[in-house]
C-alpha cells in the first residue's frame, strides 16, 4: 500500500523515490493509518468529514443502489434461497464448534498434497512469515490477489518496509494503491473515486500508462491490463487470501471477476495464501452452498466470472511451492463471545454494506477500518478486543440505526443488530472505566430521569416548555451535557405537550379522575 | 508454545474447552456439532443433458456476453474451426480429440501442443491467439463451465493467457444446478478446478461493466447436441 510521502513502487527499476505531490488527486483519507484494522477518530467525528464529500455520497448512493437491486433480483429467482441461507448459517456455526479439529485436519490434508501450513498468532507474525517466504523464493516483488486478510495485517506496508514491492492486481485495489488511498468498500474498494480521478491517478502514477488515456472505464481497464500483464509474466511469487478452504480435502478457493486472481494463482512458482482461521469449512460438498450464496449476495450475479480451486500442489500445473498461513489476529478473541462470534461467519460478500442506510451516507472511510459497514461495526471491535478498547474502537457498535436491513441481507444470517446491541453493552461496561462517552452520559442521564417518578414528570414538563419555545423546530445543538448527545445526532422536534399531560387532561375532561 | 499450539489452545479456550477438551466430532465428514439442514434443491427441474438444460446454459452464457454456437455431434470439428477464424496460432491441450486438432490445422493456424514433458511457457502462450479445450461439467442455472485439468482441458495456464478460449461443451456434460456439479466434482477434489462464467469482467470503475480484463476477453462456447 502506498503511503503519502512515498511513491508507490509500481516498478522497481522505474521507481520515483520522492513523492512530488499530485494536487488533483490527494489520497483519501488524507491521514496515514497506523493500524489498518482501526485508525482515525471516533465514528461520529469521522462521519462528519465524509458526509461533507458530495462526490463520495453520489458515488455511494449509485453504487449501493445498483448492487442492491441486482442482488434482490438474483436471490429472488432462487425458490430455495432461504433454505440456502439456513444451510450456510448452520455450516458456519458447525465449523466454529469444531474449529480445532477442522484446522488440524486442514493442516493434514494440505500437507499431504505437498503444501506447507504456517500458523500466525497476530499480524506481526503473519507478516514475518510471508516476508521470510518471499525472501526464501529470492523475490524482490510479489503480485497480489485482492485479500481482506492481507489488508487487515498491513502486509503491503510491511513488505515495502522490507524492500519488497507488493503489486495489487485487482483493478480497484490497484487504483487505491496508486492513489495512496484506503479501500472504502469490501467489494468495490475504489468506489469513492470517479473516472476522472482514476484517469489522473493512472496518468501520474502508472509509469506505462498510454499517452492520451481517456476517462472511459474500458480504456482505463485496458491500461491496467497492459500494465499488469508484464508483472504477471515475470512474477515469481504471488500472495492471495482465501474465500474458503475445505478441511476434508485441503482444497482452497478464490472467487473473483477479472482473472487477476487466476493469473496470480497460476503463473508464479510460489504461492502464499493468508487465510483467517474462520474460513475453514468441513466438507467439499459445502461448496454447493457457498458458491450459490456468495456471488449472488456479493456482486448480484448468478455466478462470478472466475473461481479457482486448488489442493496443495499439482505437479506441472500452477505454483509448485504452496504455503498456507493460518491467521488468528483476534479471531479467537471474537470466538470467545457467544453472541459476538457469529461475526466470524462472515463470507465478506458486502451485502450488508449495500443495504445499510448509515454506510450509504458516511461511506467506508468513516469506520476507520479495512472492515467497514455493519459487519465491520461488529467485527473490528471484537478482533481488537473491547476490554481495553479506545473510544474510537468502542464507538463502532454505535454506528448503526439498528434497522435490521443487514440481517435480512446476510447470506449466512448473521444477526448483526443483536450483536451490535450486545457489543454496545460490552463497550459501556467492560474493562476499566473510561472517560464518559456521549452515549454513556446520555444513557446515565436517562436512567436518572426514568427511575424516579417526580424527576420524570419534571423532565416532561421541562421538555414540553422547550417544545413550546422551539415551536416544533429540530434541535441541532443542546448545551452541555446534552451536547454529548447532539454531537452525533439532531434532537427531534419536541411536542408542546407530553403524552402524560395529554392523558391526564383527557381524563379530567371526560369526567373520570384517577381510579 | 509454538504459534500452532497457542492458536489451537486459544480456539479451544474460546469454545469453553480445556486444553485437551473433548472434540465435538473429530472427523470432518463425520457427525456435525450443529445440525445442517439441507432443504435446498439439488435437482432443479432442468434435467441434466436435456434440450432445456442446453437452452438455459446458452441463455445464461449470452447474458454474460459469451458467444455460444450450437451444433450437432458431427459438426464439432467444423464449428471449432469456424470459431477459430482469424487466429494465427492456437494452443491445444494434451488429450484433445484428434479431429479437433486437425480442424485447427485445416484452418491454417499453427498448432502449439501442450504435452507432458513439453509444456508451453507463459510467454509463448502470451503470443498465442487462442486455445481450444473441452470441459468437465457445465451448470445451466448459472451459466458456468468447469475445467478440472483432465484430458482435453489442459493445465490451467492454457485457458488463461491466450485471449480467445473456444470451449466445447457436450450436452451430456450439462447439469442443472451448482449442487449437481459439486457432486460430480467431489469424486476428484484434488484436481485443480477453474469455474468459468463468461469472459473476465470488472465493474470497479463507477460500476460500469467492462468485459475482458485479464482472462480471455473472448469466450466462445461450442454447445454440442442433443
Amino acid at each position: 500500500m502506498a503511503t503519502p510521502g512515498h511513491a508507490p513502487r509500481s516498478s522497481p527499476e522505474r521507481l520515483v523515490s520522492t513523492y512530488l505531490g499530485m494536487p488533483g488527486v490527494p489520497p483519501k483519507p488524507a491521514a496515514e493509518p497506523l493500524d489498518p484494522l482501526r485508525w482515525g477518530p471516533t465514528f461520529p467525528e469521522a462521519a462528519r468529514g465524509t458526509l461533507g464529500d458530495a462526490q463520495l455520497r453520489t458515488n455511494l448512493r449509485r453504487a449501493t443502489r445498483t448492487i442492491r437491486d441486482k442482488r434482490v433480483a438474483v436471490t429472488a429467482e432462487l425458490p430455495d434461497w432461504e433454505a440456502l441461507r439456513d444451510a450456510g448459517a448452520a455450516i458456519k456455526a458447525d465449523a466454529m464448534e469444531r474449529l480445532p479439529e477442522l484446522l488440524e485436519q486442514l493442516e493434514v490434508t494440505v500437507t499431504a498434497r505437498g503444501g506447507t501450513v504456517h500458523w500466525a498468532r497476530d499480524a506481526a507474525e503473519a507478516n514475518r512469515i510471508v516476508t521470510d517466504l518471499v525472501r526464501a523464493a529470492g523475490a524482490r516483488e510479489v503480485v497480489k490477489v485482492k485479500s481482506m486478510a492481507t489488508q487487515e495485517i498491513g502486509l503491503n506496508e510491511h513488505l515495502e518496509a522490507e524492500g519488497i514491492a507488493a503489486h495489487e492486481t485487482d483493478l480497484a485495489e490497484l487504483i487505491v494503491q496508486l492513489a495512496g488511498d484506503r479501500p472504502s468498500h469490501i467489494l468495490v474498494p475504489a468506489i469513492h473515486r470517479n473516472r476522472d480521478e482514476i484517469r489522473d491517478v493512472f496518468r501520474t502514477r502508472m509509469p506505462d500508462a498510454p499517452a492520451g488515456l481517456t476517462n472511459e472505464p474500458a480504456a482505463l481497464a485496458m491500461a491496467a491490463r497492459a500494465h499488469l500483464r508484464a508483472l504477471f509474466l515475470r512474477a515469481d511469487v504471488a500472495i492471495s487470501g482465501a474465500n474458503l478452504a475445505i478441511a476434508g480435502t485441503g482444497t482452497v478457493a478464490v472467487v473473483e471477476s477479472e482473472g487477476n486472481g487466476r493469473m496470480c494463482l497460476t503463473l508464479p512458482r510460489t504461492l502464499v495464501t493468508v487465510m483467517g482461521i474462520e474460513k475453514v469449512l468441513p466438507d467439499f460438498r459445502d461448496l454447493e452452498v457457498f458458491l450459490q450464496l456468495l456471488p449472488r449476495s456479493s456482486t448480484g450475479e448468478r455466478m462470478n466470472p472466475y473461481t479457482t480451486m486448488w489442493t496443495g500442489v499439482t505437479p506441472g500445473d500452477g505454483p509448485q511451492d504452496f504455503h498456507l498461513v493460518l491467521l488468528d489476529n483476534g479471531r479467537t478473541r471474537a470466538l470467545a463471545d457467544e453472541i459476538g462470534r457469529q461475526a466470524l461467519h462472515c463470507i465478506r460478500c458486502s451485502a450488508c454494506l449495500n443495504v445499510c442506510p448509515v454506510y450509504e451516507r458516511t461511506g467506508g472511510h468513516a469506520y476507520g477500518s479495512v472492515y467497514p459497514g455493519p459487519i465491520g461495526a461488529i467485527l473490528t471491535p471484537q478482533l481488537l478486543g473491547l476490554d481495553d478498547a479506545d473510544e474510537a474502537t468502542a464507538s463502532l457498535p454505535f454506528a448503526s440505526t439498528l434497522c435490521g436491513a443487514c440481517y435480512d441481507a446476510c447470506p449466512v444470517k448473521i444477526d448483526i443488530p443483536t450483536a451490535l446491541v450486545h457489543l454496545r453493552d460490552r463497550a459501556l461496561h467492560d474493562g476499566a472505566p473510561r472517560r464518559p462517552t456521549a452515549a454513556g452520559a446520555a444513557m446515565g442521564a436517562a436512567a436518572a430521569v426514568l427511575s424516579s417518578g417526580p424527576r420524570f414528570r419534571w423532565a416532561l414538563r421541562a421538555s414540553a416548555l422547550a417544545g413550546r419555545v422551539l415551536g416544533g423546530r429540530r434541535v441541532r445543538r443542546l448545551p452541555w451535557p446534552g451536547s454529548l448527545w447532539t454531537a452525533g445526532r439532531d434532537l427531534p422536534a419536541l411536542p408542546v405537550r407530553s403524552f402524560r399531560d395529554a392523558w391526564a387532561r383527557a381524563r379530567r375532561t371526560d369526567g373520570r379522575g384517577r381510579p | 508454545m509454538t504459534a500452532r499450539e497457542e492458536v489451537l489452545a486459544a480456539v479451544r479456550a474460546a469454545l469453553g474447552r480445556g486444553p485437551d477438551g473433548e472434540p465435538a466430532s473429530p472427523v470432518p465428514g463425520g457427525p456435525r456439532a450443529v445440525h445442517v439442514p439441507r432443504a435446498y434443491r439439488v435437482a432443479t427441474g432442468t434435467a441434466p443433458g436435456s434440450v432445456a438444460a442446453c437452452d438455459l446454459l446458452e441463455h445464461r452464457l449470452l447474458d454474460y456476453r459469451a458467444r455460444v454456437t450450437r451444433c450437432g455431434p458431427d459438426d464439432v470439428a467444423a464449428t471449432v474451426a469456424r470459431e477459430l477464424a482469424g487466429a494465427a496460432s492456437v494452443a491445444v491441450p494434451h488429450g484433445l480429440p484428434e479431429a479437433w486438432v486437425d480442424a485447427v490445422r485445416v484452418g491454417g493456424a499453427s498448432v502449439l501442443a501442450d504435452e507432458p514433458g513439453r509444456p508451453l511457457g507463459a510467454a509463448a502462450l502470451d503470443r498465442t491467439d487462442a486455445v481450444v479445450t473441452g470441459c468437465r461439467v457445465a451448470v445451466a442455472d448459472t451459466g458456468t463451465i468447469v475445467l478440472d485439468a483432465g484430458p482435453g482441458q489442459g493445465r490451467r495456464v492454457l485457458t488463461l493467457v491466450p485471449d480467445r478460449h473456444v470451449c466445447v461443451v457436450r450436452a451430456d456434460q450439462v447439469v442443472g444446478s451448482v449442487p449437481e456439479a459439486v457432486r460430480l466434482l467431489e469424486a476428484h477434489p484434488d484436481r485443480p478446478l477453474t469455474w468459468i462464467s463468461g469472459p473476465s469482467a470488472t465493474s470497479d470503475i463507477e460500476l460500469v461493466r467492462v468485459e475482458g480484463v485479464h482472462g480471455p476477453r473472448d469466450l466462445r462456447v461450442v454447445l454440442v447436441g442433443p
